[in-house]
């Protein structure tokens, strides 16, 4: 018999906390194959956020340091920059990255510190029981967007991916999504081209994984699957903004 | 760079610099903020010949959190700024103490509250002493009051922040940065520090995973590494309480400063034993750890009446009164805001305590 799927080496052997029907498990495998795909577990250092990845020290097998809200992409550049022949990376989530982190993000991004930024935007606050995310969809309810996100309220969900894309020091950005197994592929490509890239010394990359959160959009998992290709897409196209074979839209 | 037992003429700022490249400090990360601006300056040019990294961040919030990163990764690292910034700072020197890692802090204090001015001021004694962030913590908090001692207590620093694995504040102002003195680096430049096996390297299943963490969502997990903390507190006070005292064995009565202060005092004190006022100094070194055995020999030595002096409006004051625990009258006079004491004004608060002198 021969072995065909296995956990990857750089997962840990425990059941995570995350919500069923919650893509995080999805992204966090994707990001363990890579890493065991390019041979570099015993020379990663992973950056856990605030947020429902907060416990993901627990969850990659690999050194592990757990940042303060947002501040992630500081805390990676610290350690970079100390030991700059090590692979290191940040798990973030869209409240963390693009509410209370955004100067971080901003900066690193502009100073092409050489990190990869594992995004992970599902337009809501998961640990906190669902608040308005700096992604919430206009329209789209939140604990603290009674009826869904009105424009005069709240403004408009802010587009991570394109925003830093007009800078110059990321050489590697792409959205993706997960939610079903040709964008699951593809998911991987893009996250595997992200590690590749610090490999290369060529810069900042970041990937933003489009993601679900069942729990607190109020839906079943099939149907926030739905949603999300239905709603978020439309607002967040995906494909590959900076560093692609052709940057385009899919 | 000057030979070992070189004397050269240096800014404070600098002095601080130059002192932390020696001790071994590769990364520097920080914001402009006056009066501290010569520190990064210097170490933007300095460090990158050492084969060090130095990185202006966006802001000190980013600042404190490369140094969080910095030092999990096993460097000895520093970041600098004056008050303002030391309050943006503040969230992060806590997750740092909470993750027990060693980092140094330079704060040279400007007055305030809120934006404040740019002269010098002592204001931020509670801050640097009882907290400062969130949770039960201490820094051990460095008071120098020559440029000579900021050279000798940056050295301190980083030696002190490895072994206990605890951030360290040298709590200056905008006199000792920006005044001139000549120093002598005494030590050799550290070539090699102290082994951290818990740095995040990179793990190759020759160890157990390594992760810096301050969570523990278990109540009975939390309270289990507070006590450790305290614990560390504890060994912390019993080892490093450090002062320095000046004429206590005839004096009637003492003054009490740190920093700056001390210095003015100092005259004060030659200015009362001039007209008969038998004046001694305690000048406490350490901050947190606050020391209290002068307080113990002075009361031992008949001294009964204490002057506090700072630039503050009696912070130190009450760390004072502590340990004086009412044992003695202790009598204080501040300036704040950026004014200063004058030895005068001084004497005139000594004479008051002692009920003679010209008045």
């Amino acid at each position: 018999m021969q072995v065909v799927y296995q956990r990857p080496k750089s997962l840990t052997d425990v059941p995570t906390h995350y919500c069923p029907g919650c893509t995080h498990g999805i992204i966090h495998r994707l990001v363990a194959e890579v890493i065991d795909e390019l041979g570099v577990q015993s020379k990663t250092i992973g950056v856990a956020p605030v947020g429902c990845a907060v416990l993901a020290y627990n969850y990659f097998n690999v050194d592990m340091h757990e940042a303060s809200h947002g501040r992630a992409p500081s805390v990676a550049t610290g350690i970079k920059r100390v030991l700059p022949d090590r692979v290191v990376f940040t798990y973030q989530g869209d409240g963390d990255l693009a509410s209370i982190g955004t100067a971080e993000i901003v900066h690193a991004a502009t100073r092409g510190e050489k990190i990869t930024v594992i995004f992970v935007n599902n337009a809501i606050y998961g640990m906190t029981g669902g608040q308005m995310a700096p992604t919430t969809l206009v329209g789209q309810p939140a604990t603290t967007a009674p009826g869904g996100r009105k424009v005069e309220r709240a403004g408009y969900p802010v587009r991570v991916a394109e925003m830093l894309s007009t800078l110059n020091g990321p050489a590697y950005i792409a959205r993706v999504t997960v939610t079903d197994p040709g964008n699951v592929v593809k998911a991987k490509r893009a996250i595997k081209k992200a590690f590749q890239t610090q490999l290369d010394g060529k810069g900042f990359s970041l990937v933003e994984v489009l993601s679900t959160c069942p729990t607190n959009w109020g839906m079943p998992p099939a149907e926030a699957i739905k949603w999300l290709n239905e709603n978020m897409i439309k607002y967040y196209p995906l494909g590959e903004f900076v560093g692609g074979e052709e940057a385009k839209s899919e | 760079m000057t030979a070992v037992g070189e004397m050269i003429l240096m800014k404070g700022n600098e002095a601080i610099a130059e002192a932390a490249v020696r001790a071994g400090c590769r990364f520097f990360a920080g914001y402009p903020i006056t009066p501290q601006n010569e520190i990064p300056e210097y170490m933007s040019r300095r460090l990158w010949e050492v084969g060090g990294v130095f990185i202006q961040a966006e802001s000190e919030v980013s600042a404190i959190n490369m140094l969080y990163g910095a030092s999990g990764a096993g460097a000895r690292c520093m970041t600098s700024s004056s008050s303002p910034g030391i309050s943006l700072k503040q969230e992060g020197i806590s997750y740092i103490a909470g993750a027990e890692l060693p980092a140094v802090i330079v704060n040279m204090t400007r007055g305030g509250p809120g934006l404040g001015g740019i002269q010098p001021s002592q204001s931020d004694y509670f801050q640097a002493t009882k907290g400062g962030g969130h949770g039960d913590y201490r820094l051990i908090v460095l008071t120098p009051a020559t440029i000579q001692e900021m050279v000798d207590l940056t050295q301190l620093a980083f030696d002190l922040a490895d072994k206990y694995r605890n951030p360290v504040m040298i709590l200056g102002d905008a006199v000792l940065g920006q005044a001139m003195e000549p120093v002598e680096f005494r030590n050799k430049p550290v070539e090699e520090i102290p082994p951290k096996p818990w740095a995040t390297t990179g793990w190759d299943g020759s160890r157990p995973r390594n992760i810096i963490n301050s969570l523990y969502l278990q109540p009975e997990e939390l309270e289990k590494h507070n006590l450790k903390l305290q614990a560390k507190y504890k060994e912390i006070e019993k080892n490093e309480k450090r002062w320095d005292t000046v004429n206590l064995r005839d004096a009637e009565v003492a003054l009490v400063s740190f920093g700056t202060t001390a210095r003015i005092c100092r005259s004060a004190m030659e200015k009362a034993r001039a007209e008969g006022i038998k004046a001694g100094i305690i000048r406490p070194i350490t901050a947190w750890p606050f020391p209290d055995q002068p307080f113990e020999d002075a009361l031992k030595l008949g001294i009964k009446k204490f002057l506090v002096v700072e630039m503050n409006y009696g912070q130190m004051l009450e760390d004072v009164k502590l340990a004086v625990n009412g044992r003695g009258e202790v009598a204080f006079y501040g300036r704040a805001g950026g004014m200063m004491p004058t030895p005068a004004a001084i004497l005139d608060e000594l004479r008051k305590l002692v009920g003679r002198g010209n008045r």
